[in-house]
């Protein structure tokens, strides 16, 4: 008796979970649909001409050609994306050593007041650009670097020091100490146990936070909006605004250099998706 | 030269601080001097200063500068922009918790109970992939997706036989903040689910399986093991979410810059606004001063909660 209840329960409850299944299903597709149709639209209008653009927005190109995607690299494109390169390389080197430096000295030395030193640090991370801007404005117009790549270079690796320090920095608690304490014994000065033995062991959590940096510096908007103005210090998210404006009625055109500014990224991230989340987990999880 | 600071302290006995060991520890510094400085320089003090500007009244191009004391603030509390604005950054932290922290646990444990892990990989980065982008390039995207002529929202809208819900949405005064809300969503959502993604599965797996032995269905294990167990990511992302809404800039300035009419002004257009537009220097350190002090207090909500869980920081 209890069994044949058991039995007309179990299948009852089958049926209901193939449907919530199904129902779940779909809706991770819709959701899919949502979330990659608005980029594809962007890549595939890039291909259309202006009548096109104006005509049903689903159609596919009629004319499968790159001539605005020629045309956008050659009309800025070209220049936003060097400076892009060249600003995000550079503050990406800059952040991630000085925070290994800050970092190694915080867990493998013997530096006094290492609490303040921290608290200094990481409450760097409570303060927001926008709060800041008017100030740096006043002040790196007083330095003469306004208008120029090492703005960027020199914000991006001051507002992201804070960050990258607390990643490396937990990591490094976590690696075994005993290697160095060998390395001193030994007679390694301590410049020699940063780069012969901390740095190569962080690899890994170094690998997470340069992309997580260039993910940043790739995509900042507010302080490359303010610190430059000529087109040719300007980077790709602030470029691609003048873009709009002054092709502001050839949509193709604009379209086009959407999608190349937002390629590169997109495949950075499917590249190195391992390490992105490992920085991702190490950075909020903890 | 740096063996005496080298040396690590449990590998000796303790002895009196020779001059020569304090001089060692003291060149320890130069590991942090260089971010010491740069944060010192950059980040600190502009903030300090900021609140000097705020007090004065400063004219760019002659450089004449005025103290005026707390006018400024005055002002503030009497401007009813800067009401309006608050209200959206309101808005903004209100509907990204719904969608970003709730919405997105939701999604987590649904991608994270598909048995297939190549699956679940791949649903987590399809919808992670707009998080990636430029918010210049989807904030442009989507004042294209918007637009009445050639925008895909109401093509589709029309498709579907709701051409009454036609709109310009980001012309509107009444749905421009909405829209540029729900761009938001559609960027950020994938974030927040990889991050509770992975707090799920930090969750051990035997939880689940004594959980289905004792009869407990999937809505049951979402409800007592689940949510329960990611409370503490839950409570995070919340306070992450209100503190990223009242920093709001990148999208509304590319979308509307505020407009129409100053309705989808959010207090960081609104600073930009006052101080580079209209070169009121004084007046926007002012606006940032506010948003300092509420960026402050849910920091140290973040400070108060992160110490609670007993974390390193």
């Amino acid at each position: 008796m209890s069994a044949t209840v058991a039995a007309g329960r179990a299948r009852h409850v089958n049926v209901w979970s193939v449907i919530a299944r199904t129902f779940l299903y779909s809706f991770l597709v819709c959701l899919g649909v949502v979330v990659i149709y608005p980029l594809i639209w962007m890549a595939l209008s890039g291909f259309k001409d202006n009548a096109q653009i104006f005509g049903d927005p689903f159609a596919l190109p009629v004319h499968w050609s790159w001539n605005n995607y020629v045309q956008a690299w050659n009309q800025g494109v070209r220049g936003y994306v060097t400076v892009s390169v060249l600003v995000t390389v550079a503050s990406a080197i800059c952040t991630v050593l000085i925070s290994a430096w800050t970092a190694f000295g915080l867990t493998r030395t013997r530096m006094p007041a290492k609490p303040l030193v921290i608290a200094i640090v990481l409450g760097g991370l409570m303060l927001s650009p926008t709060v800041a801007i008017i100030p740096l404005v006043k002040m790196l117009q007083a330095l003469g670097l306004y208008n120029t790549y090492w703005a960027l270079i020199i914000l991006y690796t001051a507002f992201r020091v804070p960050f990258t320090t607390f990643l490396i920095r937990a990591y490094m608690l976590d690696l075994p100490g005993d290697i160095d304490e060998a390395a001193t014994m030994d007679g390694a000065s301590e410049g020699q146990i940063f780069w012969r033995i901390t740095l190569p062991l962080c690899r890994p959590i170094i690998i997470s936070c340069v992309i997580l940096h260039v993910l940043f510096a790739w995509n900042e908007y507010l302080f490359a909006m303010i610190f430059t103005s000529g087109s040719d210090v300007q980077t790709l998210p602030v470029g691609l605004t003048s873009i709009m404006a002054t092709h502001g009625t050839n949509y193709a055109v604009v379209f086009a250099a959407m999608t190349i500014s937002a390629l590169p990224i997109v495949i950075v991230f499917f590249a190195a998706q391992r390490y992105f989340i490992r920085g991702l987990s190490e950075g909020i999880g903890k | 030269m740096e063996s005496g600071a080298a040396v690590r302290g449990a590998a000796r006995p303790q002895r009196p601080k020779s001059l020569r060991t304090r001089f060692g520890n003291l060149l320890s510094f130069r590991w942090a001097a260089i971010a010491l400085i740069l944060i010192g320089w950059f980040v600190y003090y502009p903030i300090v200063d900021n609140f000097i500007v705020s007090t004065t009244d400063q004219d760019i191009y002659t450089g004449e500068v005025t103290n005026v004391g707390l006018a400024n603030y005055d002002r503030l509390l009497h401007d009813p922009v800067v009401l309006l604005a608050l209200w959206n950054n309101c808005l903004y932290a209100i509907i990204s918790i719904v969608f970003q922290v709730f919405g997105a646990f939701l999604l987590a444990a649904i991608i994270e109970d598909l048995r297939s892990e190549r699956w679940r990989r791949l649903w987590r980065a399809i919808y992670f992939v707009p998080s990636a982008i430029s918010i210049t390039v989807t904030g442009l995207l989507f004042y294209f997706i918007y637009q009445p002529q050639i925008g895909l929202l109401d093509a589709a809208l029309s498709r579907v036989g709701l051409s009454q819900l036609v709109l310009p949405w980001l012309g509107n005064e009444h749905t421009a903040i909405y829209a540029i809300i729900a761009m938001s969503q559609w960027q950020g959502f994938g974030y927040s689910t990889l991050l509770f993604a992975i707090a799920i599965q930090k969750i051990p797996r035997d939880l689940y399986d004594a959980a289905t032995m004792d009869g407990a269905g999937p809505l049951r294990r979402l409800w007592s093991i689940t949510f329960p167990l990611t409370r503490e990511m839950t409570g995070l992302m919340i306070i992450v979410t209100i503190t990223g809404a009242f920093q709001v800039f990148n999208e509304v300035m590319v979308m509307t810059a505020g407009g129409p009419n100053n309705s989808s002004q959010v207090l960081g257009t609104w600073l930009y606004q006052k101080a580079f537009i209209e070169d009121n220097f004084g007046y926007g350190s002012a606006i940032a001063a506010v948003i300092f002090v509420l960026t402050m207090l849910t920091g140290a909500a973040q400070l108060w909660y992160t110490k609670r869980r007993r974390v390193q920081l």
